[in-house]
């Protein structure tokens, strides 16, 4: 009776959950083989493209986010957004000044 | 007694819904925004050293690639593996919540916590000998020549035997000049941050366990159900969140400075 309201999506089907779990430890292996390698000026973004991969994977599948309701949905983009500006102007700042720490 | 006559608390309501919600999905849904917007405020917790990372690292970066270096690579992909592990065994034990094995619930969830203690383990391992090659932060701890002579004995074959203190020059000894003195006052700021953000990290994992197991209690007892599972999934989000960090600790302090061989 109370399931009529249960309108949510049912449960995610073991294989995507294998899948991701597998598709998150090649990943790691990855992510170990490219660390060992030196692109220069791409070792951190190739790093951080990784990491922002691994973690979207775990956010959406792993954390429902690509099934839960909009406004949950903003949240998760707003903590990403207030994440940027944290460190993004705050870097801006370093950068861009004679700063001597 | 039949399933219906559970679930119906004795004043016409799903014994699970609170008065103030119309609905069980419109709880479910109220109570994961107030679990992600809690977890906004741990994104904005941890930035900030991941902010304070980004600045010391931009401002010393040759003495950062070295100091990472001294960090264990392999415990460290070992712990990863062992987190992403944990992750697919908390996901387990929401989906079954969701299906309705509240006792696989309960495994899985233990499970979780096993993993968990795998990790803290390793972690300790670690944190150990950092500890015992003098890399703990902190006035009479620090000491970043014997560090690197720690490295060099090893590398040279000398198993984990370690050096005589007092056969390595003090960070400050005028003879190794102003540059070695910097050299190690940057790379104490890195072990600075190194030991904040892993404990602040591990800090969550305990206190992660003592909500997993209550849940996982609740779960063996049957309190939840396919209409009401939301404790198991927010504990998910926590647990998946304390994953998260971890993916972005692993590359930034583990693998830094890995291009310049070992």
């Amino acid at each position: 009776m109370a399931s009529e309201n249960h309108a949510h999506h049912g449960p995610a089907s073991l294989v995507t959950y294998i899948g991701t779990f597998l598709a998150l430890m090649v990943l790691t292996v990855i992510t170990v083989i490219a660390g060992f390698q030196n692109f220069g000026v791409w070792n951190t973004p190739i790093a951080l493209g990784i990491a922002v991969t691994k973690a979207a994977m775990v956010v959406l599948i792993f954390m429902h986010a690509y099934h839960s309701s909009p406004v949950t949905k903003l949240v998760i983009v707003a903590s990403v957004f207030f994440l940027v500006i944290m460190i993004g102007m705050t870097l801006s700042d370093y950068i861009s000044r004679g700063w001597t720490l | 007694m039949s399933a219906i006559n559970q679930s119906v608390h004795d004043h016409g309501h799903h014994k699970d819904l609170a008065h103030h919600f119309d609905s069980l999905e419109q709880q479910h849904d109220a109570n994961t925004l107030g679990m992600w917007a809690f977890l906004l405020t741990e994104v904005l917790f941890f930035g900030a050293l991941f902010a304070a990372y980004t600045v010391y690292r931009y401002k010393y970066p040759t003495v950062f690639e070295e100091a990472s270096n001294q960090l264990d690579i392999t415990l460290g992909a070992i712990n990863t593996a062992i987190l992403i592990g944990s992750s697919l065994t908390m996901a387990l034990a929401v989906r079954c919540s969701q299906v309705g094995s509240q006792k696989w619930t309960g495994h899985w969830l233990i499970l979780t916590i096993l993993f968990g203690c795998g990790f803290l383990g390793v972690k300790y391992v670690e944190w150990k000998h950092d500890y015992d090659i003098k890399l703990m932060p902190g006035k009479n701890f620090f000491h970043w020549q014997y560090a690197k002579e720690a490295k060099k004995m090893h590398a040279h074959g000398g198993g984990h035997a370690l050096p005589d203190p007092n056969k390595v020059p003090r960070d400050d000894d005028p003879e190794l000049g102003v540059k070695a003195r910097l050299e190690s006052e940057q790379a104490r700021l890195f072990f600075l941050l190194y030991f904040c953000m892993t404990s602040l990290h591990a800090l969550h994992m305990l206190i992660g366990f003592g909500i997993i197991i209550v849940i996982a209690y609740h779960a063996y007892k049957g309190a939840y159900s396919p209409e009401y599972y939301t404790p198991v999934e927010l504990i998910g989000l926590y647990w998946h969140f304390v994953d998260i960090v971890w993916i972005f600790l692993f590359p930034l302090l583990y693998l830094l400075g890995a291009h310049l061989g070992h």
